[in-house]
Order: C-alpha cells, then structure tokens, then sequence
C-alpha cells in the first residue's frame, strides 16, 4: 500500500481481498457513496486530458530564465478526471439537493437562468483592457445594476469594486476614513461594534487602522442605546452595525442610533449582510445609514460555490459619494466611460484588479429583473414568514433567544438541552443523518450554544415542516437521555467526525510524494 | 413568482400558526417613516425567464466578445481554451449550491478539492504551502505585502517599476490605511532597477514580478538571497499562471511568499472578475498566512478526511486581532482552476506553455517586421512590449475599427506616460491567420 508523509493510507488497497471493518465491503465503497483517491495518486506518466496542435518550430527567447525540468502535476485522461471531479461532488450537500437552513448566510435558491445569462459570450467572453467603444453593453449593464442597487436602498452612490462582503467592510471604512481626514478630523481613532457583530466587522475595523470598542446588547438581543450614547464623542469615527441584527431582530431604536451617531461627528455604517430579509420593503437610507455594503452572493442570490466568489457592491449616502473606489462607469457623450484612475477625482484608491466581479453583477441583475419590485417585496415577506413559522413550530421544545417576531432567521440557544449531555454541535451532525445541511452553531456569540436558522423563502412549507418534525423529535431524544445516539452522529455520511484538533497540531496542507516502500524500510 | 414555493394558502396557515394577523405585522419593529406601504417604486414587476434572457442578450450584444475577433490583450488577463469538462462539472449543483465547508461530514467534496488545488498551486509555484485562494491576483499582493509586515516587524515594502499598476494601487491603498509603507518605484518598460540599493533595515520585503508587466522575464535568485540576507522577503508575483509551466518557479529562486492571479487556468475573461488569487509560502510562514486552509486529518472511524484548519488565524475566532479579514476565497474559481490543471497535467501543462511562447516568439517577429515598430523584450513568455511610431491608444481605436483588439496600450495602465508602447499577449487561442491579420491591420494603420 502506497503511503503518504502522515503514515495514513492515501489509496484505496486496489484488489484488496478483504471485507472493510467500517463499511463492510471490499472496496470501502458504499453503494453511491463511492471513496476516490486524490487526483495525484490516479498519476500514469504522459498522460494528459487534452490535445494540443504540434509546436510551430522557433528557438525560444526566454532571456535569462532557464525552462523548468518539471512541475510534477498528474496525468489522468478526461474520463478519469470526469469522474474523479462527480464523486467528489458527491460527497458535498447543496440547496440543490436539500435544506440548508445555514442562519446568516442566506442559503436560497440560485435560479440557472442567472448562470446562462453570465455565460453569454458577450459578458464571459470580453476582455476588461477592451477599448470602451466595444464593451458598451457591459458597463450599460453595470450602470443597470448600480441603478437597481441605489433605488433598492435609496443611497446617492455605489462602488461595484468590492470582491466580496468583508471587501465591501474595507471598502466603507476606508470611506469613512477618508471623510474624516478631508474634514482634517485626525482625532478619531475607534469604532463601535456591538458584540453580537460577524467577526469580520471587528477585522475590518482593526484592519483600517482603528481601535474597536464593543458594545453590549440589552435583554432583548438589540443595541443598548444608552450604553452606545455613553460611548459616542470625538474619538468615535463610526459605528458598524448589523440590521436586521445576527439575532435576527430588527433593531428598533434604529433611527435614534443615527441621530447620535450623526450628533457626534461620526458615520453609520451597516452590515448588509442581512439585507434580504427587507429588500424591496425598507431602503436603507430611510434608516439613516451612510454606508452599506450588499452580498450579491446571499441577497441576489450568486451562488456561494463551496466558499466564494462573493460580490460586495457598497452604497453610499450623500455625505461620503465623494469617497468611492476606483473604478466607476459614468456617462460620457459617446455612451458609457470607465474612470479607472484614482489620480482622476477624490476617489480613495483601488480595491482590486479590473471592474469588479463582472459575473456575478449578471447574476445579480438577472435575478432583479426576474422578481421585479413586486417578486421582491414577496420574497423578504416570505423569508420572514418562513423564520417566524419555525419559530413557532419549535418554541415549545427548543428555546428561543429572544421574543420574536424575528425577521429572516430565528435564533435559539442550548437552555433546552441542559442536563442532557448533549451539545448544540452534537444536534447538528445528528440533523446531518436526518438528511439536513444543520443551521449555524455558536453564532452569533451573544447567546450560549447558539443555533440560528435560516428557512430563506424559496423553502415550501412542507419542505419546513419535514425539518420542524426532525428536529422536534431530536430534542425530543436529546431530553429522554439518550446522549450516545448524539455523540455517535453522524453515522451515515462519507465520513464520520473529522479529528480537527490533530489537523491544526501538526498541519498537513499539501499532498507529498509517497516515500517508497524501500526507502520507509531502510529508515 | 417562479423561485417562491409558498402559496396563499400555506401563507394564510403559517400566519395563524404564527398568531400574527399578516406578514406585514411581522415586520412591526420596524419604525413605520421607514416602511414602503407596497412593493418600491421605480422599478419594473416581475419578468418571466424569455424576457430577461431578452434584455440581457440585448446588452451582451452590444458587447464585442475576444473570440470573436483576432485578439491580443493581457495585461493581467489572458484569453485561454478552457476545456468543455471544466465548466460542467463546475456547474454541478453540489459544488455550485454548496456553502463554505463548515460541516466537513458533508463536505468532503469542495475540502478534497481545496486540497487537490493547494498541492497544484504550491507546485506550480515551487513553494511549500498555498492557501485555498483569495479574491484575486492584485489582493494576494497586498496581503502577501502585509503578512511580510507581520513576519519581519517592518514597515517598509518596495515595488518595482515592473509591477502590474493595479496591483501596485491596491497595495498602496491598504498600505495607507493600515499603516504601512509602499514605496512604488517608476515604471521600467526596459527594466534597469536597482531593487536591492533601496533594501534596509526597515525594508519587509521587495515585490517583483515575474513576467513584469511588460513582459520581461528575470531570474530573481540573486534578489531573493541578498533580500533575505538584509531581513527583508522576496515576493514575486505572477500574472500569467501559465507562464509557470515553462519557467523557473519563483520557489526555485528562493522566494519567500508567491502572490498570483490564477485565471489563465479554467476561468473565462468575465470582463474582469470574478477570478482566482494564489497565494504560496515557505512552510515556516504558515502561520502567519491569510485566508483559508484545508487540511488533512482522520475521522471517527480512523479514515482519511479534510477539514479547514488553523482557524485560529480568521476573523471568526480572532476578531479584531485575526490576520486578515477575509471571509470568503474564490471557491468555484479555485474548483476550475483545478480542473483545468488536472485536465492538462504535467505533459499538457509544458506542451501548453510551449506553445504559448512559441506563438509570442512568432508574433513578436512579425511585428518587428511592420516598419516603425520595434519590440522592446529580449526575453518574454507570451506577452511583450512595442514601441509604436504613433500614441498606442488611438492605433488600438483604428485596430477596433477593423475588428481587431490589438493589445492594451501601456498608458491605459499609466495615464498619460508611454503614449507609444503598447502591451500585446499571444495565447494557443491565436491562429496565424489572426497573427497575420495583426501585423498587416498594423502596418495600414501605421503607414
């Protein structure tokens, strides 16, 4: 057996003869759940998946850097990498194939029409260094989604820039920073976050230079106004808050939160993270936001992929439009121009190569004009009709956080599970057997072993209702005692709890080659 | 509404289940001056999929797609044959619709992936270890530049002349904000830098890149040791991932983090984004990385299995004090890149590169042929700088007109500097016939 520089098996034993311990089969296999070795154990030399014409005969004119004797990747011929790539595929869950009610993070349906439109060879096929004059249609479109993105918050200005949520955070505190610093205001050195915030808010604001200051919640999961008041003053530059909140709860005092953050020099920036639950029905500048950036990726539906690419346009109130990125479309008096140097106006800088994440801005329009200002003004009612009904399904034997009604998402936390033995991670993977992508655990941090859930409205009513039934009956199970059926989940997925504490102790990143058999014997 | 499941009666159910009165009512804590009475105005209702696919095929059309047309542009962005197998199996549902992996029992798929494309990139790029990929090639700069701030405690980071401007603006940007230094060196179409004189005890690193912006190719091991020998990292960027699999790798010549832009492999143009950035070190910095990293580990029963790991860097845990605030990387693009590399393989991958190069050699010869136009490389791999008899920008203009997009004029990058130089990239997507119609479409336009 091929080993690898951890000592584990790196391929399944070819023509092994005996039965599998864990699985009870030859091969490991398990009907469709089928094992597959890393793509660099399937290596035959000189092997390839594609063809390429012969090479024109020229001397080659590399200057003074030598060819490289090799690179050592694999070979492996198409069908081999088809499949390698399906049964990979298979061992992932997806909204394609089942609830994902995963709070925060906005898991709808991602409608294929949105991906047919990105791959028209007119928006796929274009190159972003392309004269102007022959990209029209593509700045036409980013100036449609701009348009879209301004009257659906009622913000004066957008950067389409941002390569994704927490690029967007930058991108707005950057903003911010810049607007004191034209104000010649050098004194402001904080930002407030409260502590329910997503990690990267914090992040963001360390990273631009700032101290945080967190600030506490008040007993029913919102932003404690008088404490945030006693924080405010010269040395406050902004406050970065999340609305609808990580709770899942509108912040009520909203509009009085911008007054005094406004009354005390500073700047309101939310996370828009959980725009969705009131796109189409509430425009952020009614609130008072100066700054907000949007996930196209969770409210527009881009698809997350496994972990990106997101999108992180950032809208902007009148007081800091000046403060934009480049590069932005304007309208010139030949069509469409592109402003692509910061040394061209006040613009702050450049956040990233190029325009932008082109691809996802037609997935994101493509999705506006399919719902319409009505399709959206359903779709928030729905997703918030969704959360409050699982709500209410599970508040006799779970325990909710706070009172509702929520928005988007309802949050729950582990007071029903103690005495048990079972822990909030320990329903998740038992939710994993039931055929169910768990919701999010031990977020946000405000409340003990949370579990926050995020219906979305493209679920049916009786696709909730499957989930509520599963999860009744698992706390059910959790309070009659029977904590090994918990500790033992999941049993029936292509691999059991992975040992995570071992992967961070002696970290394994890359796949080596396997040390021969004679060399491992002579050691 | 075709995404929307719910009918009026399981609405009507819900709400009695719910005790409210509407769906309105659940929106009460909203203050009521901030609540649209009804859906927004200004915007059209709802379009089933013929008339969306109409209006969007309207603006695609007014675009000129590179393939349509002889085209010779990179700068960054490189027109490749992405192979038929990458995108469907890109679009299957369960890597598509599927979430960062944060449940690994379910997610063994995208995590053996980001495993696979971490040991292709640290190969490529001859480094150690590579993380899970960031936003793009211009991002993995900065935060290669910052995280060479954390490692030596320095302020000071020098950019050659041959960086890509945009690169070069993003990590000036961060560098003003987060506090550090970036002193950007003069653009150097022909090269001539002094990198190492401006090297000192406040210096962290020194970024190169490698083809430059113009296309030059260099042999950095001598950099890269003097560099280490005052303190300071060697970072080398590479804009053309291709170009890895022909030359020297930058590991090979002692760099010490390799930020690149990893579109060339399975990504299509997109105008621009989105795309894939790599970002390889040597192991003893692996702590001090950003952004996202699949490990290998056991499960319950003893097997082989992925997980993210060292999540102790990430903003999730770490907060305010995490390394980076990234959050996401560039899933789906990292998952084409893999394919695509996986469908070359080492054979392909040389043949590829090769034949890149071996079409720039011709090209490059046809256009020293044009009079007036001079080639301003000795060594390249598939992109080089002209020097052209007459502003770059307006002969691309006339080139558009007979529809040909002949490269990206150098003051497109640089405002207003090197009006006469004009960047131009030769891919195994151009024929000679396209080559052909360049150098002749040139000379008119020239003569």
């Amino acid at each position: 057996m091929s080993m690898n520089n951890q000592g584990r098996p790196s391929a399944i034993p070819a023509g092994a003869a005996s039965f599998d311990g864990v699985t009870g089969t030859v091969t490991g296999n398990r009907g469709l759940q089928i094992e597959e070795p890393l793509i660099f154990e399937q290596d035959s030399a000189g092997r390839t998946g594609v063809d390429l014409p012969e090479l024109p005969k020229v001397a080659s004119r590399l200057g003074a850097v030598k060819p490289r004797a090799k690179v050592g990747l694999p070979g492996l011929a198409e069908p081999q990498v088809v499949r390698h790539y399906t049964r990979l595929s298979q061992k992932n869950y997806a909204i394609d194939s089942g609830f994902y009610p995963l709070g925060s993070c906005t898991m709808k349906h991602n409608p294929r029409l949105n991906e047919k439109m990105a791959r028209l060879p007119g928006f796929s096929d274009v190159h972003p260094m392309q004269p102007v004059s022959t990209v029209q249609g593509a700045l036409e479109l980013m100036d449609q989604l701009a348009y879209w993105l301004k009257t659906l918050t009622g913000m004066a200005a957008v950067t389409l820039a941002p390569a994704a949520g927490a690029h967007g955070e930058m991108c707005g505190i950057m903003a911010i920073r810049s607007a004191h610093e034209a104000k010649g205001d050098s004194g402001r050195t904080k930002i407030l976050v409260p502590e329910s915030a997503h990690g990267t808010n914090p992040a963001t604001a360390a990273a631009c230079g700032y101290s945080v200051d967190a600030i506490p919640a008040t007993a029913d999961g919102r932003v404690d106004l008088e404490a945030l008041k006693a924080k405010l003053g010269p040395d406050v530059a902004g406050l970065m808050l999340t609305n609808p909140n990580t709770c899942g709860l509108f912040e009520r005092d909203i509009i009085e939160i911008a007054e005094a953050v406004h009354a005390a020099g500073g700047y309101f920036y939310c996370d828009g993270a959980n725009f969705n639950a009131i796109v189409g029905r509430v425009r952020p500048a009614d609130l008072g936001i100066d700054v907000m950036h949007i996930n196209l990726h969770k409210t527009f539906s881009t698809p997350h992929g496994g972990g990106g690419p997101g999108s992180g346009p950032v809208v902007f109130a009148e007081s800091l439009a000046p403060y934009i990125p480049v590069p932005y479309v304007t309208h010139g008096k030949d069509g469409f121009a592109l402003v692509e140097n910061a040394g061209e106006g006040p613009a702050f800088g450049r956040m990233k190569a190029f325009h932008g994440q082109m691809g996802m801005f037609v997935r994101a329009l493509s999705y506006m004009l399919s719902h319409g200002a009505d399709g959206l003004w359903q779709a928030s009612g729905d997703a918030v009709l969704n959360a409050n009904y699982v709500m209410a399904r599970l508040e006799d034997v779970m325990t909710a956080s706070f009172d509702g009604p929520c928005m988007h998402e309802c949050l729950f936390d582990d007071r029903f599970l103690k005495g048990t033995g079972v822990t909030t991670l320990d329903m998740a993977k038992a939710l994993i057997d039931e055929g169910f992508h768990p919701m999010t655990m031990y977020f946000p941090l405000v409340v003990h072993g949370a579990l926050l859930i995020e219906p979305t409205e493209t679920e049916s009513k009786a696709s909730l209702d499957q989930f509520v039934d599963a999860l009744r009956a698992l706390a059910e199970r959790a309070k009659s005692g029977d904590v090994a059926y918990f500790q033992a989940a999941p049993r029936l997925t292509p691999r059991r709890r992975l040992d995570e504490t071992a992967a961070a102790r002696k970290p394994v990143l890359r796949w080596t080659p396997p040390v021969p058999a004679e060399a491992l014997a002579a050691e | 509404m075709r995404y929307l499941p719910l009918t009026e009666a399981d609405r009507q159910s819900m709400l009695e289940a719910i005790r409210a009165t509407s769906v309105e009512d659940l929106f009460r804590d909203v203050p009521k001056a901030a609540c649209l009475a009804g859906p927004i105005g200004g915007l059209p209702n709802h379009m089933g999929e013929l008339e969306v696919e109409r209006l969007l095929g309207s603006m695609a059309a007014k675009n000129v797609p590179a393939g349509s047309v002889p085209s010779f542009l990179g700068a960054g962005a490189y027109r490749h044959h992405v192979p038929a197998t990458v995108d469907h199996l890109v679009q299957r549902g369960e890597f598509l619709t599927a979430y960062t992996p944060y449940q690994p029992e379910v997610s063994q798929g995208t995590l053996q992936v980001l495993f696979e494309f971490q040991t292709q990139v640290a190969l490529l790029t001859g480094m150690d270890v590579a993380n899970a990929s960031m936003y793009d090639g211009a991002t993995s700069c900065a935060e290669a530049v910052m995280m060479a701030s954390r490692v030596t405690r320095r302020k000071k980071a020098i950019l050659s002349g041959g960086l890509h401007p945009h690169y070069r603006d993003v990590t000036t940007t961060d560098a003003r904000f987060i506090g550090f230094e970036a002193v950007a060196l003069p653009a150097a179409p022909t090269g001539g830098e002094d990198l190492l004189a401006l090297v000192d005890d406040k210096t962290s690193c020194v970024v190169v890149q490698n083809p430059d912006v113009f296309g030059h190719v260099r042999d950095y091991t001598d950099l890269a040791a003097a560099c280490q020998a005052k303190g300071a990292l060697l970072i080398v960027v590479v804009t053309e991932a291709l170009s890895l699999g022909l030359l020297t790798p930058p590991g090979d010549m002692g760099a010490d983090i390799v930020a690149a832009e990893g579109q060339s492999f399975g990504n299509a143009l997109n105008f621009g984004g989105p795309y894939v950035g790599l970002f390889a070190v040597k192991d003893k910095y692996v702590r001090q990385m950003p952004g996202r990293l699949c490990g290998e580990t056991v499960d319950a029963d003893g097997r082989r299995g992925f997980v993210l790991t060292l999540s102790t860097r990430e903003q999730h845990i770490r907060r305010e004090k995490a390394t980076s605030n990234i959050c996401t990387n560039s899933g789906l693009c990292a998952l084409a890149f893999s394919i695509h590399v996986s469908l070359l393989g080492e054979a392909g991958i040389t043949q590829l590169a090769q034949l890149n190069h071996a079409k720039a050699v011709q090209m490059a010869d046809k256009l020293a042929a044009v009079p007036g136009v001079e080639v301003l490389n000795d060594g390249f791999f598939n992109e080089f700088t002209v020097k052209l008899p007459k502003p770059a920008a307006a002969v691309v203009e006339e080139l558009a007109k007979r529809r040909i997009l002949g490269g990206v004029p150098v003051s497109r990058l640089y405002p207003g500097e090197m009006e006469d130089l004009l960047l131009v990239a030769v891919t195994e997507t151009n024929t000679d016939a396209d080559m052909d119609a360049f150098a002749a479409a040139l000379s008119e336009v020239l003569a």
